[in-house]
């Protein structure tokens, strides 16, 4: 139990002390993690919008399908990807395994079907009414989307934080595709899994300690957002 | 919202560009390097080295040596540096690597808890197996992860006259840890177990643990580590060049004496017997 006393004393004195390599990782881990998020919204939120306004047959076996992927193991995620962009895989040409852009490339598949999938829910939660009175407004079919889209963003911001969530705490995906090398594609999670292996683990918990904090900033963010 | 989306695409826009200039900036070399080199922190001091002289990013992964060869195979590193000699053959043999330049061995040895349950303290590493199997008296954690050290120790269980399969269902005192060696070494800590380790991840964890070098004797236990480049003609890609300058690097008289002192400060004991030119029969 001790150990845990340490870790936070550690973390405090990381934190004050601005330790340069753990302000590095760390800012690479917020950086990987907001660009995945941020790709996958912009992907998402148009699909979104388009399945929850379409209606086509198997609409709901594709929600279904979507949700499932929400509990699809990270490790699962990062050899996808590591076949994918293995020199000799379809993508291998662009040279991008063990690189960050592969961190991202990982981590927005891996929020994709959360975003997408809780963007529908946010969506089908908006009252009918809106989309009607917005269309008997006037309005055309993108403006009444937006209309709704505006009306979901809590929703959509909840969906998002979601998303960050689970791209910066996960660890496996980031061990495959990123390969921990120092000082390029070494994350707090990817740190605190080889300072565990090392036995140092005050200082593994420490980096516990300080991600937790910065998901706390970007929550405190994005609830700012929530409520404009 | 029109003005979020905007500002969301050009964020990315801006992302995209900051993510390619970096992954672009400057020629790197990636190696992959088994865990028991890596965990003895020799890397983290001959990464800045080799940077300074030749004006590389080095990118060092550590693997075990199964995953080490993989990632070789495929192209996704230029040089691995294992200790798996059979492994390493059969990986030049098929054409993948270009020779095996050997920079460095040590022994491996079995540890385990004070008390010696198993009673096979000073024994060879073959009757020490043996006794294992034959009393269930020990806990045996093993790598179970098809690294170096684990095809170490099956060669030791063969060499002892056992099949390893059978081995791996000997009983609940057979252990398959699945980890580095590190975590192999604490989780033995915890389970009052022996293991087979190298003798530089020992030294380096000694401090955090209570077992003590059991067995140590045994012809077995030579443990030698090797550099080997992924040929360019089988593997297209690969830096060719820049993997050579690790190669001459390593076994430059420079680094060997580098290599050769390594620990001997901060753990009392020489942790790697340089052994670039030396004719081995290994």
């Amino acid at each position: 139990m001790n150990e845990i006393w340490q870790g936070l004393l550690e973390a405090i004195k990381l934190i004050v002390s601005l330790d340069p390599e753990i302000l590095e990782i760390s800012g690479r881990s917020l950086w990987i993690a907001l660009s995945s998020c941020l790709l996958a919204s912009v992907i998402c939120l148009p699909i979104g919008g388009l399945i929850h306004f379409q209606r086509f047959a198997g609409k709901r076996t594709l929600i279904s399908l979507i949700q499932t992927f929400y509990s699809i193991p990270t490790v699962v995620i990062g050899l996808f990807v590591f076949v994918l962009l293995s020199r000799t895989g379809p993508l291998g040409g662009f040279n991008l395994l063990f690189t960050p852009t592969a961190m991202i490339i990982g981590q927005m598949l891996l929020v994709i079907p959360i975003v997408l999938g809780l963007t529908i829910s946010a969506l089908s939660g908006i009252d009918k009414v809106i989309p009607d009175t917005a269309r008997s407004l006037g309005a055309g079919s993108f403006q009444t989307a937006v209309v709704v889209l505006k009306e979901a963003r809590f929703a959509v911001t909840a969906a998002m934080i979601m998303a960050f969530s689970r791209a910066i705490s996960e660890v496996g995906l980031a061990l495959i595709v990123g390969g921990n090398i120092k000082g390029f594609t070494r994350v707090i999670t990817t740190t605190i899994s080889l300072e565990t292996a090392k036995g140092d683990l005050e200082l593994a918990l420490a980096l516990g300690i300080i991600l937790m904090f910065i998901a706390l900033v970007i929550n405190l963010v994005l609830n700012q957002l929530q409520t404009r | 919202m029109k003005r979020l989306i905007y500002y969301s695409a050009s964020l990315f826009v801006i992302l995209g560009m900051i993510t390619s200039s970096i992954g672009c900036t400057a020629t790197r070399l990636k190696v992959a390097t088994t865990t028991s080199l890596y965990d003895t922190g020799l890397w983290s001091h001959l990464e800045p080295m080799f940077e300074e002289k030749y004006k590389v990013e080095l990118d060092v992964i550590h693997a075990g040596t199964g995953i080490a060869l993989e990632y070789g195979k495929r192209g996704d590193v230029d040089v691995i540096t294992v200790h798996d000699k059979a492994a390493e053959e059969k990986f030049i043999t098929d054409g993948y690597g270009v020779q095996r330049v050997p920079f460095a061995y040590n022994y491996f040895l079995i540890v385990g808890p004070p008390s010696d349950p198993a009673d096979i303290k000073g024994l060879s590493s073959e009757e020490a197996f043996k006794k294992l199997m034959a009393t269930s008296d020990g806990i045996f954690v093993s790598r179970g992860d098809n690294s170096g050290t684990h095809t170490k120790e099956k060669a030791v269980w063969e060499n002892a006259g056992f099949d390893y399969e059978t081995v791996r269902k000997a009983g609940a005192w057979y252990i398959e840890g699945g980890k580095g060696m590190g975590p192999t070494l604490q989780m033995a800590n915890e389970k009052k177990a022996y293991t087979l380790t190298d003798m530089g991840t020992f030294a380096t964890y000694k401090s955090k643990l209570q077992l003590v070098p059991t067995v140590a004797k045994g012809s077995t236990l030579l443990n030698v580590y090797s550099a080997i480049a992924v040929n360019p003609a089988k593997v297209p890609g690969v830096n060719m060049d820049t993997a050579n300058n690790l190669i001459s690097f390593l076994a430059s008289p420079e680094i060997q004496k580098f290599i050769g002192n390594y620990g001997i400060q901060e753990y009392g004991i020489q942790l790697f017997i340089p052994s670039a030119g030396v004719k081995s029969t290994q």
